[in-house]
């Protein structure tokens, strides 16, 4: 039998609906080639053997019966933000200890509504809050892609992105606040996408910065993601910014075509030192576009130098609050004090990393008496000039390419001295979070020493369709079959 | 901007995070790298620019005030650190 680790989704499921293989098997052979690979990766914090064995024999089963889901029988990774009911939920922070919920998030149980089987919890920066995974209280995670330089998978889906790269599972939910679905997707040779803000609940996701945060799945292919995307979406009336619009058949505007098309190139995004392969693969994304039909035009997002600073303002802010909660008095672990505050602050202070604890601290202050209008409030008045940018581009344009990092994948601790130098990262993916905008990352290329890299197409609001379809010309074009050699 | 130790004491108090004082000037000169940076901001023209609240558009909605769930005592206290006859056991909070 062919490996069937090496499928993609979409050809697992035709796989499965013709009764070449069973859920069963092809979660075996996933469990084995976890057992094997795990351990050099780390991409898994929990690998759920028996919960997996259990969800695929009971998705054999229904399948038997003729109720098969959209996802029947297909092992997925879950990323570790996602509560679990009864499994660890930890958001890789040691503040919340062995904490299994007692809730499913919303879009874990839509995949399990659609039969998909779980595999395990995968490993993440601490509360999302990182851009190579390591700040995970789990360690960090390590790049398929040529394994022995130990270079990391990007972050803070790092887990998800190595697991998909790695063929550790068929696909992985992972989630964005600042770029955490796309970069790593970059560094990794996978595809991910950030939906419109709204598209997928939030309820049951840690929090980390509420207006930012947002699910979306990373996964082999363009197809892939759009199928996995229908199923995580959807109206939920336990989030109060779930929107309440209809789930299109994103697969099927993956082959719609780009003809007519017109595909912005801001030119804010060409920055001073960027690699010369990733100007040259942006390059060629524009060509490819341009031979498929679209037409490009330059647009101007005036304000993108200044996104990042904003969402050091407003992320923090909304973090150090969110993170509010983790006192050692309701759930996780706690650290006894003299007295409560004592026991607060011992808690929390043993609980949070320090990239984590640096966040509070920086949320607290520009949230605190005298320097809330200064820092919060001028902050949210420059995302609405952000916003303002990317409505006046629309005028002009359907879709945006642009890369999706500044760089390919980088060796663990290269980067660890200088918090602005990691935050970098996300200086390509961070404006569409603060606009709430869709944005995908497709493997385009390699850099001078083979590693991967992305482009990103930025959408409007609710079009992710035209987003799949610029991704589908990007994917075709790119032809991006390298693979890690494990 | 800039924040001196005393700031990042009070910083810290308020978010509830013990600090070593050895890692005070560090987390002095961590935070002023980052706020310096943020300075950045003041070049960008806001007259007249609404604060902006809500990414998407939207009112929120309501729903019926109804209870739609309840009877969970048990799933609440499942993960608490110390629970005793159906209760959280916290340190005293009132003296």
């Amino acid at each position: 039998m062919t490996d069937l680790t090496k499928l993609s989704l979409k050809s697992a499921l035709d796989g499965l609906n013709k009764g070449d293989f069973t859920s069963l098997e092809i979660t075996d052979a996933f469990l084995a080639r976890i057992d094997a690979l795990n351990p050099k990766l780390n991409a898994y914090t929990l690998v759920t053997h028996e919960k997996a064995r259990e969800d695929a024999k009971a998705s054999d089963a229904r399948r038997a019966a003729g109720n098969a889901g959209a996802l029947e029988g297909a092992p997925l990774g879950i990323k570790d933000l996602f509560a679990t009911k009864g499994y660890r939920t930890a958001a890789c922070s040691k503040i919340l200890g062995e904490f299994k919920p007692e809730y499913e998030s919303t879009v874990t149980s839509n995949l399990w509504r659609d039969g998909a089987v779980m595999l395990g919890k995968l490993n993440m920066d601490e509360f999302a809050m990182g851009s190579s995974n390591e700040t995970s209280a789990y360690g960090p995670v390590v790049n398929p892609w040529q394994i022995e330089k130990k270079l990391t998978p990007g972050g803070s889906s790092g887990g998800s992105a190595s697991a998909v790269s790695a063929n550790l599972c068929l696909a992985a939910t992972a989630t964005d606040t600042g770029g955490s679905i796309r970069q790593p997707a970059s560094f990794t040779g996978t595809v991910g996408i950030k939906p419109t803000y709204g598209r997928c609940s939030r309820w049951g996701i840690v929090a980390f910065a509420s207006s930012l945060d947002q699910a979306g799945p990373i996964a082999k292919d363009v197809t892939d993601t759009a199928i996995m995307l229908k199923s995580m979406c959807g109206h939920d009336g336990k989030d109060s910014t779930s929107l309440n619009v209809p789930v299109p058949d994103f697969a099927a505007a993956v082959s719609r075509g780009v003809k007519g098309l017109k595909i912005g190139v801001p030119k804010e995004y060409r920055l001073d030192g960027m690699p010369e392969e990733i100007e040259k693969l942006w390059q060629d994304g524009i060509n490819w576009l341009k031979e498929a039909g679209a037409e490009i035009v330059d647009i101007s997002l005036p304000h993108t130098k200044y996104a990042l600073p904003t969402y050091y303002i407003v992320a923090p802010a909304e973090a150090s609050s969110n993170l509010a909660r983790y006192d050692g008095m309701r759930f996780g672990n706690r650290v006894d004090g003299n007295d409560l505050i004592d026991t607060y602050e011992k808690t929390r202070a043993a609980g949070f990393g320090a990239e984590v604890q640096r966040r509070i601290l920086i949320g607290t202050y520009v949230l605190s008496a005298g320097y809330y209008d200064a820092y919060y409030l001028k902050a949210q008045k420059v995302r609405a000039r952000i916003l303002e940018d990317f409505t006046k581009a629309w005028e002009k344009c359907d879709a945006i390419l642009t890369p999706t990092a500044p760089s390919a994948a980088f060796p663990i601790g290269q980067k660890q001295t200088d918090p602005i130098q990691m935050y970098l990262n996300d200086v390509f993916t961070v404006t569409t979070n603060l606009a709430g905008l869709p944005g995908i990352s497709v493997p385009a290329g390699v850099d001078v020493n083979g590693l991967p890299l992305g482009l990103q197409v930025i959408g409007k609001a609710l079009d992710e369709e035209t987003l799949f379809a610029v991704a589908g010309v990007v994917e075709k074009s790119a032809n991006f079959t390298a693979k890690p050699n494990l | 901007m800039s924040v001196s130790e005393k700031d990042v004491r009070k910083i810290a108090r308020l978010s509830r995070l013990a600090i070593q004082d050895e890692k005070v000037p560090v987390m002095v000169d961590e935070l002023n790298g980052i706020l310096n940076w943020i300075e950045m901001l003041n070049e960008v023209n806001v007259d007249g620019v609404e604060p902006m609240t809500s990414v998407v558009a939207q009112v929120l909605p309501m729903r019926d005030d109804v209870v739609s769930d309840g009877n969970q005592q048990a799933a609440v206290l499942k993960n608490a650190p110390k629970a005793d006859s159906g209760f959280f056991v916290v340190p005293k909070a009132v003296e």
